[in-house]
């Protein structure tokens, strides 16, 4: 019971985190078009700025301020180096974007050195909110659950609600009517690279203080991140963040079930040794490949994903 | 989405015409090379630097048969690598046990038929998509292969890895695998019958049409051919060399581990491949020979060697996306048509501009790298520090001057005929 | 016997029906016209013929065989070979490597990865033929991007006849010529279908007029007519739902 609750707590707040990343991420890929490699160096990026913020002007203000460079970075990023090769075609923009994750990390390593920094929370936050079978429940995960949910809404309200809104919406699901965005439409195209990548960093500010701030950071969650909105689908939030909540229970699951391979085919009454070099593998060692086998098995069954509105 | 990328370089048309001398110098020159190296760099850092590069160089090339000559951008391409190199260290570590009459010389072999057999089973569903689709499965593949290489010790050695000894089993030719010198050889060989044998791919019926399924997979229907079935063989063929290479590194290494499945191989390759050309036969083994002596050589110098592997990688995607083959073409097509008087002037100006750029971003990051591990910058008789505005001053300087000129020439038209022709 | 054979054809997008019942036969040899306003379904016919995509319903006889529902590469080795109204060719292989690799698997080459496609004497004397035959022969190793747009229309049908199909469909293959551009191809067209199975698209009706033996009227997805040129020249429906634009 006791491990249900905290793997269930532990998918939850997994889930949310990935949920941060991947909105932004889908807002680009499915209006774009572009697979945005350097996503999660945007989340590191985010890390990072607060960290180095938050030692002057508090957490707080860098729990805004890291964000909003951020995003400057990204429309940065996307008029001065994505637009210029966006002519090539899509290899050619998914080459940059690789190339970008590549750098940012360099540079991440440049400035910060390649061990983790010491980005903490404040103290408000890292305080208990309440006591679970003995365990106590750090406030800064609520805090993140929190503003994971209120992203979402807003983002929802936005899409769903407001006027440009709905014509990204419908861009997004039928990217040959960007055209009819009107005449602005690289405009629109930096804005929303730009918001996205502020996305990624906000999940930065808050997954850094929670998980680690280090230079690899980028590299462990990025391609799942890619997973998650290949598997929700193009164009839908909702799908990224049902694909979110799913990958993070998953894994989350996968790693706090004890079972091995030989337990489970015993358990449905094939008879196996315990501790053979297959049977002996147990679901927690699996469990960081979960998510790419759900990404190749999607591709290819169902390349529309969960809940996308078209093909990859 | 296809994988139509007009403007990335296609292989260039193999000239139907050439003389047969045209086409055989080039190999005479490769191999006269091989030959002569050793005795240039008879050292034993000399050997495992050559060694390492041949190795990336045969690598390189199987990557560039998907991307350059298939249009198949694969982030993944370092598990045909690793499984031809541990199934050709599984075989050494036999040789050994069992005292099996195979030469170690023939390993590549063994690696290739690795390499073959997995890219035919799992390119099956991996061919199915093109494209974008195509690229994140193969990362979705690598990621897969690269956490199952962990997991199963008994095949790939755990953390460990596995280790081998290449001094078993018969010899041949004579040659002697146990120290670096012999290893050269037995590298040599393969890297010339391996390229040898990938360019000859190019010109056959299947490699013409893969240019032609790289260009307009749409029309490729209606002249009777599958492209899926087209993209797939040369998946096949591509991991086969890729396995080959992997075979190399189990000689040459004599240890591998479950790394080698990690993105960071894949990652590099796609770098080597890239950065040397995707656009000539040869761009591939300009860039494994580049980042290998970069890898090799600036790493005692500077943290920053990857940073500067990253910004020219950045800079050749957004400038040159034919890579250094590009620059190569462009003075080779010049020296042909005789102009390249008049046009010497624009690229020396356009070297000089990216020179100084160059020179400012060193400086810059140089200088940031010393701001926290402390120390000062030495050279040439002056002393920068990280704490004085002084360096950072020359740096942005510099940067902004070589941007500003590379500017001016690009604008004037002297492209330095870097790019080519759409 | 008919070469060609379209049986209650049917294609629709969604609830969009494109195609409303085609039926349609070409005997062997004819050269046979398909006109129709904009939009009326001319190209998605090309398409199901071809294989590009499957046909809501219906089908589609090649020789007596059924065709529809195979893939278009299938098609295309039982003989029938079509171009496009926008030109599809390989823009960065030259002019010689577009035909060569056209003429490939006529000629039996498959797949092949032992042979050196600069040796195979049959298939570069197939392109030498053709690169003639579409008059392109100082073009030879040009990019095919590189062309001037009539010279890229001449090779679209270089590439479409290249492999010997027994039947031909070329979609506007005149489009947005000249007058002397469009006489240079219709008298190549006339040249390179000599003896085969024409099925041809076109606005020109100079050009239709002149070079098909028959002919069919498309509008909205439905032939509402066929017949000979003097026939569907004197059709009244024909003239209302069709000529009359042009008249008008
Ligand atoms: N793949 C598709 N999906 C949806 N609708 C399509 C598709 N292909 C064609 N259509 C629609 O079918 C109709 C007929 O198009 P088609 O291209 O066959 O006309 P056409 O007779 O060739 O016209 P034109 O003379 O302009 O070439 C058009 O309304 C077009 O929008
Ligand atoms: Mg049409």
């Amino acid at each position: 019971m006791e491990v249900v609750v905290f793997s269930l707590l532990n998918g939850l707040l997994y889930g949310l985190l990935l949920f941060m990343l991947s909105s932004g991420l889908t807002l680009i890929f499915s209006m774009m078009g572009v697979l945005n490699f350097a996503h999660a160096s945007f989340y590191m990026l985010g890390a990072y700025l607060a960290y180095a913020m938050g030692g002057q002007i508090g957490f707080w203000p860098a729990l805004f301020l890291a964000p909003v460079l951020v995003g400057v970075a990204g429309a940065l990023v996307e008029r001065y180096g994505l637009r210029p090769v966006h002519a090539n075609g899509h290899v050619a923009e998914l080459l940059f974007t690789f190339g970008l994750a590549y750098l940012i990390e360099e540079i991440v390593k440049l400035f910060w050195g390649k061990q983790p920094v010491p980005y903490r929370v404040p103290d408000v936050l890292s305080q208990p909110i309440f006591t679970l079978f003995e365990t106590t429940y750090p406030a800064f995960r609520v805090f993140m659950m929190v503003v994971a949910l209120l992203m979402f809404g807003v983002l929802w309200l936005l899409l769903k609600r407001t006027r440009a809104g709905l014509m990204i919406q419908a861009a997004l699901t039928h990217p040959h009517m960007v055209g009819h965005l009107g005449h602005n439409v690289p405009l629109i195209f930096m804005t929303v690279f730009g918001i996205g990548c502020a996305l990624a960093g906000l999940a930065g500010v808050i997954g850094g203080a929670i998980l680690v701030t280090e230079p690899g950071m980028a590299h462990s969650l990025g391609p799942i991140v890619f997973v998650v909105v290949v598997v929700g689908g193009m164009g839908s939030l909702t799908g990224a963040f049902v694909a979110s909540l799913l990958i993070g229970m998953l894994q989350t699951f996968a790693i706090a079930v004890g079972a091995s391979i030989g337990d489970l085919l015993r358990l449905v009454g094939i008879p196996v040794a315990p501790h053979g070099e297959l049977t002996g593998i147990t679901l927690a060692q699996i469990a960081p490949m979960l998510p790419f086998l759900l990404l190749v098995l999607i591709l290819i069954f169902r390349p529309r994903g969960l809940m996308g509105a078209r093909e990859t | 989405m296809t994988a139509i990328d007009r403007a990335l370089p296609a292989m260039r048309p193999v000239g139907v015409r050439s003389s047969p001398l045209a086409a055989v110098a080039p190999w005479l020159l490769g191999a006269a090379i091989l030959l002569a190296l050793p005795f240039v760099f008879p050292s034993r850092t000399g050997f495992t630097i050559m060694n390492a590069i041949g190795i990336n160089v045969v690598f390189a090339l199987s990557y560039n048969m998907l991307l350059g000559q298939g249009g198949m951008l694969s982030f993944g391409h370092a598990v045909w690598f690793g499984l031809g190199g541990f199934a050709a260290m599984h075989m050494m570590v036999a040789i050994d046990k069992l005292a099996l009459p195979v030469p170690v010389f023939l390993l590549p072999l063994v690696g290739f038929a690795a390499g073959l057999l997995a890219g035919a089973v799992l390119g099956w569903p991996i061919c199915r998509r093109a494209g974008t689709p195509f690229a994140m499965i193969t990362l979705g593949i690598g990621e897969l292969i690269a956490a199952a290489g962990l997991m199963f010790v008994t095949v790939f050695g755990g953390e460990e890895g596995i280790k081998g000894d290449r001094v078993v089993g018969p010899m041949l030719f004579g040659l002697d695998l146990g120290p670096q010198g012999g290893v050269y050889w037995f590298i040599a060989f393969w890297v010339f019958a391996a390229a040898l044998a990938m360019w000859a791919f190019t010109r056959t019926p299947l490699g013409r049409l893969s240019l032609a399924v790289r260009d307009n997979p749409d029309r490729v229907p209606f002249i009777g051919y599958d492209p899926q079935r087209v993209r797939y063989l040369v998946f096949m063929v591509a991991s086969g060399f890729a396995g080959l290479a992997g075979g190399m590194a189990a000689v040459n290494y004599e240890i591998l581990t479950p790394q080698i499945f990690g993105a960071l191989t894949s990652g590099n390759v796609l770098l080597m491949a890239f950065i040397g050309g995707l656009g000539a036969f040869y761009g591939p083994i300009l860039g494994a020979v580049l980042i290998v002596l970069m890898q090799s050589m600036l790493s005692d110098y500077t943290e920053g060697w990857q940073l500067y592997v990253g910004l020219l990688f950045m800079g050749l995607v957004m400038f040159a996306p034919g890579g250094l083959a590009s620059m190569v073409e462009g003075g080779a097509r010049a020296v042909r048509r005789g102009d390249w008087r008049e046009r010497a002037p624009a690229w020396a100006s356009g070297a000089l501009a990216f020179a100084v750029l160059a020179a400012g971003i060193v400086l810059l990051v140089e200088l940031a790298f010393r701001a926290h591990g402390g120390g000062a910058l030495r050279l040439a008789g002056l002393t920068l520090r990280p704490g004085d505005a002084m360096g950072w001053i020359i740096g942005i300087a510099l940067v902004s001057l070589g941007a500003g000129l590379l500017r001016l020439l690009t604008r004037r038209g002297h492209d330095g005929d870097t790019a080519r022709p759409a | 016997m008919s070469d060609l054979e379209l049986r209650a054809l049917r294609k629709s997008f969604g609830s969009a029906d494109i195609i409303r019942g085609v039926d349609l036969a070409v005997p062997a040899g004819e050269r046979h016209a398909v006109i129709g306003p904009n939009g009326a379904g001319k190209s998605t016919l090309f398409n199901l013929i071809s294989g590009a995509f499957p046909p809501t319903s219906g089908e589609v006889m090649l020789g007596g065989e059924r065709i529809s529902g195979r893939p278009p590469y299938e098609i295309n080795r039982r003989g029938l070979s079509r171009s496009f109204q926008v030109t599809n060719i390989f823009h960065n292989m030259s002019v010689y490597e577009n035909l060569r690799c056209a003429v490939l698997w006529s000629l039996g080459y498959r797949y092949t990865l032992w042979r050196s496609a600069a040796a195979l004497k049959d298939a570069a004397e197939r392109s030498r033929e053709v690169l003639h035959l579409i008059g392109l022969d100082h073009a030879r190793e040009t990019p095919a991007g590189l062309l001037s747009y009539a010279d890229q229309r001449a090779l679209e049908i270089g590439v479409t006849i290249a492999g010997g199909a027994r039947v031909i469909l070329l979609d506007e293959p005149t489009a947005g010529m000249s007058r002397a551009e469009t006489d240079r191809a219709v008298d190549l067209i006339r040249r390179v279908t000599e003896g085969r199975t024409l099925l041809i698209v076109e606005h020109d009706m100079g050009v239709v007029f002149g070079l098909a033996d028959r002919i069919s009227v498309l509008v909205y997805g439905e032939v509402i007519a066929t017949g000979t040129p003097a026939e569907i020249r004197g059709d009244p429906r024909v003239r209302e739902a069709y000529l009359g634009e042009e008249a008008a």
